[in-house]
């Protein structure tokens, strides 16, 4: 459908928008935002007579999975955090081993900190049931509630990477049986995506690792 | 005469250059094949993925199980092995197209990198190794 379409548009367009974003941000050190992604909608509504425009950025719908440990994991285990998300499966020969020796880097730096959290969804959730990526965890030594792997219902794990704006299907043409994006995706207490990096490249990392204290800073200020 | 010292000279030169390329080439494949067929599961450093894909860097199975590594790199490897004392499980694919040659130059480019001093190969090695590769 249209709508579709214009999204995907979108899509291309976000790292050159990131990019801009960046460079931005870069040069106007003193007081740091990261931008909100994803096509806004402006609602019109009438106040006293007047009327006023609100601006709604996208948000991360409601959603339900198993974690390693058969726990589930929804938004509300997420509330007040702030948290880095991707897809993957365990069996995956080609980008996802980058993915997560990268995502190691980010879980070891913010170990101790309750406020960040790391969501990993698997995309094979017929061959990555919970013991299988509970074996996953163990072997990499991380563990839940810091960072969980969730299985769930293979369309709703598809809808909602849309949703975080990540490319993710099935396709039997490709290595493993799928194909998939290698995006980390950052996401604020207000469900907002705050920024997309790719997750195979270190330098992108380490892009993310800066604006996590960034995001952070920002909403320790909006709560005082 | 001297034109033809001129051109002797010349077309010498030519050579060398165009051998030397040829070695420099060959020198390369083996990193080549590494980051095209091995680097996005044992990274770029041969770190490998902690308890999930083993090192390459520094790893002791290069040396234990050195003559059959050739046929691991062809047809796979499933199943749990050791690696400096660390179990792992992970299902490696073969490389399938490679031909002799290209298993003999990744496999001295992977014991003589990231730090790993071990034995090269020579292609009658890897031949004969190829040869006797176990059932899969």
């Amino acid at each position: 459908m249209n709508l579709n379409k214009e999204k995907y548009k979108f899509i291309g367009f976000i790292p050159a928008l990131t990019l801009a974003a960046g460079l931005f941000y870069g040069c106007n050190n003193a007081e740091q935002k990261l931008p909100i992604l994803g096509e806004r909608d402006v609602v019109e509504r009438e106040v006293n007579g007047q009327t006023v425009a609100d601006t709604l950025y996208p948000k991360v719908p409601d959603f339900a999975f198993t974690n390693q440990d058969g726990q589930q994991v929804t938004n509300q285990t997420f509330a007040g955090k702030i948290y880095i998300t991707d897809f993957f499966f365990t069996t995956c020969p080609t980008i996802c081993p980058k993915m997560k020796s990268q995502m190691l880097r980010v879980y070891e730096q913010y170990k101790d900190n309750p406020q960040v959290m790391l969501l990993s969804h698997t995309i094979d959730p017929q061959h990555d049931s919970v013991a299988v990526l509970k074996e996953y965890a163990d072997r990499l030594s991380v563990k839940a509630p810091k960072w969980n792997f969730v299985t769930g219902q293979k369309d709703s794990i598809y809808d909602i990477a849309q949703r975080y704006m990540v490319t993710a299907q099935e396709d039997k043409a490709e290595a493993g049986g799928f194909v998939h994006s290698g995006a980390f995706v950052l996401v604020d207490e207000n469900r907002h995506i705050r920024g997309i990096y790719d997750g195979t490249v270190a330098e992108e990392v380490d892009k993310l690792l800066k604006d996590i204290p960034v995001l952070l800073k920002e909403q320790q200020h909006e709560k005082k | 005469m001297r034109k033809n010292k001129l051109l002797t000279a010349f077309i010498g030169f030519a050579l060398l250059a165009t051998l030397t390329q040829c070695f420099t080439k060959k020198k390369n494949e083996g990193e080549k094949l590494y980051t095209a067929n091995c680097a996005s599961c044992h990274m770029d450093d041969g770190s490998g993925l902690r308890g999930v894909i083993p090192p390459i860097a520094g790893s002791d199975y290069l040396v234990k199980h050195r003559r059959s590594l050739a046929c691991l790199i062809r047809h796979g490897q499933a199943g749990e092995i050791t690696v400096n004392g660390q179990k792992y499980n992970q299902a490696m694919p073969g490389v399938e197209h490679l031909n002799d040659g290209q298993i003999l130059n990744l496999l001295n480019y992977i014991q003589t990198n990231f730090g790993n001093k071990n034995e090269r190969y020579t292609l009658v090695e890897v031949k004969s190794d190829l040869e006797i590769c176990p059932s899969h």
